[in-house]
């Protein structure tokens, strides 16, 4: 099977050719022979390797009322994506052999990206005691990254043993930072809007102590941390400082942490309340800032679709989370490459190279060359449109950017040179 | 006046003055008469909808609504709207679909009349959300400051205590703020919350520094679960730091006075001896309360003056 794509922009730079032949990219460059290949014509389109989220949740086992692993694989499909990290706090949590493997193959089933099982650190997300990290590394679902998250391996004894453990199975701990004693009840980041707003302040402090502290146990122990969600300022400034050091520290940042702030509260909807919360101003530029030189290394979306009565409520009985995957490199080109912090190359290492490196996923991630395999993507770049959360892939509708007119239309995605997306449509 | 009252901010200068005539012109109307009735709501029907328990407000609401002639429904709801089932949206459809015209909403969440205001037609009143606020105690308070001390454009305004967890307090701050007058907030540090800095008050942790320029000191009730959660280090220091005391009072200038949104802790924030003194408004609150609720709801429902 053969797909000859024409006149797109690898990585926004001059038109060529790409010729997709059984998976793999087997030539590139002008006027190719189509030879019976399917033709897509992508003048004016930029070619990106296709995106890797390291932070999704798909509900599935538990809540396929909000999302299935096949909604949510779609919905990944359509913003650019081949590859997502399944996170695992669903019910029951992938805490076994048995629940990974569930999930990587429900992926499998659905076809449009690979699901990548993400397990849990510790046994029921309770942060007690270890999961059986290498079952599940050794399992069909081949587990590199683990997380408790949206729980706090807080437990410094315990992070400790975790970090060193993973170090045999070429793993990551992904940790959700957020000292749990200084969050209890909290609603919204701590600041003049809470004080005002009435609602519980979730601290600066309470990530970036955490982050503090397992930066300083990573390189003591020498193994490879991966910091969630990271949302304020303080928390790069502490990242740059540990990387300056020569720890292996790796972190993400949320689209919606680069475009939000907590301003959005004020209208008490709960769309808008998430975890971490939203932060300030000063906080989204320095997070942009830390994006830009690479202080944070990848964008993830941190998926969270929620069925419409955990979000139809009173904010503090709402739970926390927003859709992401659909809009995610469209709020990149927003706040990232419009602005001129990144060019193409950079979103492509930040949404593909380095999550699949931090993941250790082999076969995605790689640049747009010959012999590597088809994962790719095309966006149309100058198109824009206004979200509507009744048109989303996804099966929940708590998108916090209903009504916002976003730039760059993903017009094909490429899973092993098939198209899983063509003409902005999802292919199955 | 805009359609609902949510929060302090919803009424401008303006706006809280008409609030506050218009209860002292319903205070005169009703002085004296036997039949302590207005006909201007009749036909209207007006929801007391509390998610918390508080007697003391829903009594005063009861009594508005009623001596407006607004056929008045009290729904008890207490706990949490998601734990006992029917969503808050769904009992205020249920509600609107029967006619209400006005909905009281006490509740545990902050935010949760805004929410209400989103989802039916009718005026949203907020009896107390949450740590945010209760916009008609502040307005009863600014009616009993201009009661007693003729004025409220200058005031000096002392507020004491848990201003973290107080509803009272931030109507308060904003409502007398924009009436003119000048707030200082006496607390713990650890009963402030961070990004006080942004309002518009003066900030003091010695109650003793204060009192002789306060014209008004208004004491917070100090619940009794702060206490397990070392906000303090114990009932008796909040009491000697905070706590306003006989020897504390003599230090205020000759006609302040001294206001509490009750119900008061006596012996903890408030000494008997100055709850029971002339100096104490706290029952001409309870009094003015129900006046100052009948001029919102009548402001809000548009009832034909009489």
């Amino acid at each position: 099977m053969s797909t000859l794509i024409t006149g797109a922009r690898p990585y926004g730079e001059d038109a060529v050719d790409l010729l997709l032949v059984d998976g793999v990219i087997t030539a590139i460059g002008t006027d190719l022979s189509a030879d019976g290949a399917q033709v897509v014509d992508a003048a004016g389109l930029v070619a990106l390797p296709g995106l890797v989220d390291l932070h999704t949740h798909l509900r599935e086992p538990g809540r396929e009322d909000a999302e299935t692993v096949e909604t949510g694989s779609r919905a990944a499909a359509l913003g650019g994506f081949t590859a997502v990290h399944a996170m695992a706090n669903t019910d029951p949590v992938a805490d076994t052999a048995g629940v990974v493997e569930q999930v990587w193959r429900l992926g499998q089933e659905a076809g449009l990206v690979d699901v990548v099982p993400v397990g849990a650190v510790t046994v029921g997300l309770r942060g007690e005691r270890l999961a059986e990290l290498g079952a599940m590394a050794d399992s069909a679902a081949r587990v590199r990254v683990f997380s408790d998250d949206g729980h706090c391996v807080a437990d410094p004894a315990l992070m400790r043993r975790a970090l060193e453990y993973v170090k045999a199975l070429d793993g990551v701990v992904a940790q959700h930072a957020e000292e749990p004693r200084l969050t209890v009840g909290a609603q919204m980041n701590e600041g003049d809007r809470s004080a005002r707003l009435g609602l519980a302040g979730w601290p600066a402090a309470a990530e970036e102590a955490v982050i503090a502290r397992d930066v300083l146990l990573a390189g003591h122990v020498g193994a490879r941390l991966h910091v969630c969600h990271v949302s304020t300022a303080g928390s790069v400034e502490i990242l740059r400082w540990a990387k300056s050091r020569g720890v292996q520290v790796t972190a993400e940042v949320t689209p919606h942490h680069l475009l939000l702030t907590d301003e959005c509260a004020e209208t008490y909807d709960p769309v808008f309340k998430v975890n971490p919360p939203l932060r300030t101003d000063a906080d989204v530029q320095a997070l942009r800032a830390g994006l830009a030189d690479g202080t944070i290394d990848a964008v993830a979306t941190d998926h969270a679709p929620h069925a419409v009565e955990d979000k139809e409520s009173e904010w503090a009985s709402a739970r926390p989370g927003m859709l992401g995957l659909e809009q995610a490199l469209s709020i990149v080109v927003q706040t990232m490459v419009e602005p001129g912090l990144l060019d193409w190359r950079g979103v492509a290492d930040r949404m593909s190279v380095r999550p699949a490196a931090i993941g250790r996923l082999e076969t995605h991630g790689r640049p747009l060359a010959v012999g590597e395999p088809a994962n790719l993507l095309l966006l149309d770049p100058t198109h824009r449109a206004t979200v509507d959360p009744a048109a989303l892939a996804s099966r929940s509708r708590n998108s916090p950017y209903a009504g916002r007119e976003l730039p760059g239309r993903v017009v094909a995605t490429f899973l092993r040179g098939v198209a899983t997306v063509m003409d902005g449509k999802a292919q199955k | 006046m805009k359609r609902h009252l949510l929060e302090a901010g919803d009424l401008d200068r303006a706006d809280a003055t008409l609030v506050l005539d218009t209860a002292g012109q319903i205070e005169s109307a009703l002085a004296g008469r036997e039949v302590k009735k207005l006909p201007t709501l009749r036909g209207r029907t007006v929801v007391n909808l509390f998610y918390e328990d508080s007697t003391r407000t829903r009594i005063s609401f009861e009594l508005a609504a009623k001596r407006l002639s607004a056929d008045v429904i009290n729904f008890s709801a207490k706990g949490s709207s998601v734990s006992k089932g029917e969503s808050l949206k769904d009992t205020a459809l249920t509600l609107e679909a029967m006619g209400s015209d006005a909905i009281v909403i006490r509740h545990q969440a902050s935010g949760a009349p805004h929410r209400l205001a989103r989802w039916v037609k009718g005026s949203v009143v907020n009896a107390g959300d949450g740590t945010h606020e209760h916009p008609t105690q502040a307005l009863l308070d600014a009616y009993t400051i201009r009661q007693r001390l003729g004025r409220l454009d200058g005031v000096r305004v002392v507020i004491v205590g848990d201003v973290l967890h107080s509803r009272v307090a931030r109507s308060n701050v904003w409502l007398l703020s924009t009436l003119g007058a000048e707030v200082t907030l006496v607390a713990p540090p650890t009963l402030l919350p961070v990004g006080v800095g942004s309002w518009p008050v003066a900030v003091g942790y010695d109650l003793d520094a204060v009192l002789p320029k306060a014209d008004v000191v208004m004491m917070l009730r100090v619940q009794a679960e702060r206490m397990n959660a070392s906000f303090f280090p114990s009932a008796r220091e909040y009491s000697r730091r905070y706590g306003l005391d006989g020897r504390r009072m003599a230090a205020l200038p000759d006609d302040a006075i001294v206001m509490h949104p009750g119900p008061m802790n006596r012996g903890m924030e408030i000494a008997a001896e100055v709850a029971d003194s002339a100096r104490s408004t706290i029952v001409d609150q309870v009094g003015n309360g129900v006046s100052v609720r009948m001029a919102v709801l009548y402001l809000l429902l548009g009832g034909a003056p009489e």
